[in-house]
């Protein structure tokens, strides 16, 4: 302890010889607080300037009180925040009269309280982080009613959306089944997330998805024609054949191309965020992941960075229970996704994924704060994942069929927003079976309008490696054209050439 | 040349300094192999990068740097040095230790429109990285059709420096030039330095620049038109540094110093060796280096990097596709031991190629030497 006031004073010199210090002008405080005692007149360390370090001496070990930190803006903010900590620092004054224990610490980050009761702080608390919702499993509006924020166009758009979702996919889901895609994956269960959160952005914000978040697509515009183009790859596809099923991408409705590996989509949504910021732009970053993606690497360095880049991205976090066949209580063993955010220091809500009201205020106010406010922001809904993780999984096997069944009855989004659209009488089963079968005519044709196209010609195999193809892209493209020609039997005929 | 240095450490000194005392030595023997036009001025790779990262910045307001220690410490070997106090922490932006973070970041802006340069502090930590490097920004545009370009460059130095080990010394060129969607360049001299970046920050496609960490103090002759803002050099086109009709070497990044110091030597034993700098890993420049052999009739690949795979592998195999009849003797390859780098000065040493292994090499291929295993 005397050490380190010994070095203080030294500091305290420094900086009275130096009066290009801006904070000269502000009022002398205490920085180590024993009992009440005061000590010397001391500026926060970081303002001193002394004589640069030599080139190739690694940062850790530079004295703490570096050269040039002060003239960077950096350094200004680091002030900022010791003179906010030395706020706190008075109000922690006040109690230490009452408490022994509450004394201050100066260290790198801010000035921090101390205790002698050796306490470990939980791995768990006591009570799970409660979950926002709206609705009542029976649409019944919990607290208040809601149709101010949402109007009927509003309320009838989001229903229809999110029944058509579920019927697109379920009719592509036994196309795959039939042979005529090679895979499907469907969103069964996450109706409300989908439509609910995509009806809360507007076409400015950029979405990142992970794979589960077709609806967000279907709400801004996709057609079930152009859905249907992708899963059959064929030449009018926007994808131009290049991706399995379910890689939608459109940059006309700013929806990021589907990238397979999990939770690549973190720190780019950081990195589209950091341009929107440059640009500022009154828009956000929406990207969406499973409970299963929070275990990448990539989760900790997305939501790390975005709070110290201060990127307005609103992270999604779809906790539907199962990443394929692994259960949550084997995927972390944290309260959820919701807890986690404090720790990077970003502002966080649990909101019940099944209740379409929930997820749409939830995320409108979301994007206000990420967007008005330039932070990031983590929402974690509560779901189910209803159906199989794709045509490749067959869940049974892992999980009992009542549970299923239970989520898929009970549970489910979209008749729960039924019950409140019909009881505003915005709706009734007369509508509810034209839109169906109107629905289930129109994927049905859009499947085989699909099928007829023919696939992609084979110039498409080589455009777009690069912006301009090189010289020997053109020379295997003339190669092949050459053997087609001389072996044309050795190539199928539906390859248009 | 190592011997020099490797005395030198063993000695006692540190890398820097060793660095520092050889450079004139190093400058004395590469100076005399220049044939530049108008060779006014000198300039160090590293004031190279530097000045062509500035005038791009400056020329482009959407090209953005960033990495660990490229702001506030100028750069882990001084590359940025003045650049986040000529364009504020927006544009030069010191990241946390996270590899994968910042490459995905920087990846994400690209999408969005940002032109960033992202710097690995070697591309050994690159590893960390290489998923967002492969499957993103290498595959994107290609997968989304078009609608998702990827105007990066990462860039970093690669290779053995001196004394650092295995986890810090490896070449990673064959590794990224072996992914279609990716651009790979090595530049050797200022010129080199200068041109290339430029043109991999006005590229529209993901661009691998792999730098050299001693080369970054040594100091090259600069034309007057290498030194103007707008100069560029093409991505896909070798450099002859010198022109020879006995045996073609070639080389990239370090080992052009090499291979050009062993051309002198051959030189005085009455080979004339052409010696060819790469410079574009991906495209190689196939044309230039087959028009070379139909001439010598005789190759000697040189890299730094692993044998197996190699980038000596590849154009050994393009030279037997186009140009096996004028081949009068077997392709030669002289590529790094094949294992991880060891740390201890002499194992090193043995580990990288010397200028006498090139010239052995080259003796060989003009059937001047031994047979093979009694020069080995």
């Amino acid at each position: 302890m005397a050490t380190w006031f010994r070095r203080t004073r030294a500091v305290s010199h420094h900086l009275r010889r130096n009066d290009k210090c801006p904070s000269s002008s502000s009022s002398p405080r205490a920085i180590l607080d024993l009992q009440g005692a005061s000590a010397p007149v001391m500026q926060p360390p970081m303002s001193v300037r002394i004589r640069r370090a030599t080139d190739g001496i690694s940062p850790a070990r530079l004295p703490i009180f570096s050269a040039k930190r002060f003239e960077s803006t950096r350094a200004e903010k680091h002030l900022q925040l010791l003179q906010e900590a030395e706020a706190v620092e008075d109000d922690l004054d006040d109690d230490n009269d009452d408490d022994d224990d509450a004394q201050v610490l100066d260290f790198p980050g801010g000035k921090v309280a101390f205790t002698s009761k050796m306490q470990f702080i939980s791995e768990s608390s006591e009570k799970r982080v409660p979950c926002y919702r709206v609705l009542d499993d029976y649409g019944q509006p919990i607290e208040y009613d809601c149709s101010a924020q949402v109007n009927e166009e509003l309320a009838v758009k989001m229903y229809t959306d999110m029944v058509t979702l579920q019927i697109m996919d379920a009719i592509f889901y036994e196309a795959q089944r039939q042979g005529r895609i090679s895979f499907y994956l469907t969103s069964m269960g996450e109706e409300a997330i989908n439509i609910a959160s995509a009806a809360a952005l507007t076409d400015d914000d950029v979405v990142l998805p992970q794979y589960r978040e077709h609806g967000v697509l279907l709400w801004r515009g996709f057609t079930l024609q152009e859905f249907a183009n992708q899963c059959f790859g064929n030449k009018v596809d926007y994808g131009k054949g290049r991706q399995m099923p379910i890689h939608y991408g459109s940059n006309k409705h700013n929806y990021f191309t589907v990238s397979s590996p999990i939770a690549t989509q973190l720190p780019q949504a950081v990195g589209a965020a950091y341009s929107l910021k440059m640009d500022k732009r009154s828009a956000c970053v929406a990207a969406y992941f499973g409970d299963g993606g929070t275990s990448e690497g990539d989760f900790h360095a997305g939501l790390n960075f975005a709070a110290v880049m201060e990127a307005p991205v609103i992270f999604i976090c779809r906790n539907n229970g199962w990443a394929i066949s692994t259960h949550i209580r084997e995927q972390f063993r944290s309260d959820g996704i919701v807890v986690r955010g404090q720790a990077y220091g970003i502002r966080s809500i649990r909101v019940d994924g099944n209740d379409a009201l929930a997820v749409y205020s939830a995320v409108r106010e979301a994007r206000e704060m990420a967007i008005k406010d330039q932070k990031p922001i983590l929402i974690e809904v509560l779901t189910y994942r209803v159906g199989h993780h794709s045509t490749s999984d067959d869940s049974t096997k892992y999980r009992p069929m009542d549970e299923i069944e239970y989520w898929k009855m009970s549970r489910n989004p979209v008749n729960r927003f039924r019950k409140w659209v019909e009881r505003n009488m915005w709706w009734d089963d007369k509508r509810e079976a034209e839109l169906r079968n109107n629905i289930r005519t129109q994927v049905l044709q859009a499947i085989q309008t699909a099928e007829k196209y023919e696939k992609p010609p084979l110039s498409e195999l080589f455009r777009d490696v690069y912006e301009t193809p090189p010289s020997n892209l053109h020379e295997q493209e003339s190669q092949l054209r050459e053997t087609i020609k001389r072996h044309p039997k050795d190539y199928p005929l539906d390859v248009p050439v | 040349m190592f011997g020099v240095v490797r005395q030198k450490v063993s000695a006692g000194g540190s890398p820097l300094t060793i660095l520092g005392q050889t450079l004139p030595f190093l400058r004395a023997v590469a100076s005399p192999l220049r044939s530049y036009s108008s060779a006014a001025k000198e300039m160090t790779v590293r004031d190279a990068l530097n000045s062509a990262l500035d005038e791009e910045m400056s020329a482009d307001p959407r090209v953005f740097l960033m990495g660990e220690e490229v702001g506030e410490y100028q750069g882990a070997y001084k590359i940025s040095k003045g650049l986040l106090d000529k364009y504020g922490p927006d544009r030069v932006l010191d990241t946390p230790i996270t590899e994968a973070g910042f490459t995905g970041i920087g990846v994400g802006a690209a999408y969005h429109g940002l032109k960033p340069v992202v710097e690995f502090m070697t591309f050994n930590f690159s590893m960390q990285a290489i998923d967002h490097i492969i499957n993103s920004a290498a595959k994107s545009n290609y997968m989304s059709a078009g609608q998702l370009s990827v105007p990066i460059v990462f860039r970093g130095p690669n290779g053995a420096a001196a004394g650092v080990g295995a986890q810090h010394s490896q070449c990673y060129a064959a590794w990224y030039a072996s992914c279609p969607g990716l651009k790979v360049l090595a530049p050797y001299s200022s010129e080199d330095a200068r041109g290339l970046l430029k043109a991999a920050i006005r590229d529209p496609d993901p661009v691998v620049f792999l730098e050299n960490e001693l080369l970054y103090g040594e100091s090259f002759p600069v034309s007057a038109e290498v030194l103007d803002s707008s100069f560029c050099l093409p991505i896909g086109k070798a450099k002859i540094e010198k022109e020879g009709k006995d045996v073609t070497i070639t080389a990239f990044s370090k080992m052009v110093g090499l291979a050009l110091q062993a051309a002198d030597i051959l030189a005085k034993e009455g080979i004339n060796a052409e010696v060819i700098n790469l410079r574009s890993i991906r495209p190689l420049d196939r044309a230039t280096i087959n028009a070379s052999v139909r001439k010598t009739n005789r190759l000697v690949t040189v890299e730094e990097g692993f044998p197996q795979h190699g980038i000596g592998a590849e154009i050994c195999t393009s030279v037997v596709e186009e140009s096996f009849g004028y081949l009068d003797a077997p392709v030669e390859r002289i590529a790094g031991a094949d294992v991880p780098m060891p740390y201890a000065a002499n194992l090193e040493r043995t580990a990288v190629p010397q200028v006498e292994d090139i010239v052995r090499a080259a003796k060989r291929a003009c059937y001047r030497s031994m047979p093979m295993a009694a020069a080995a």
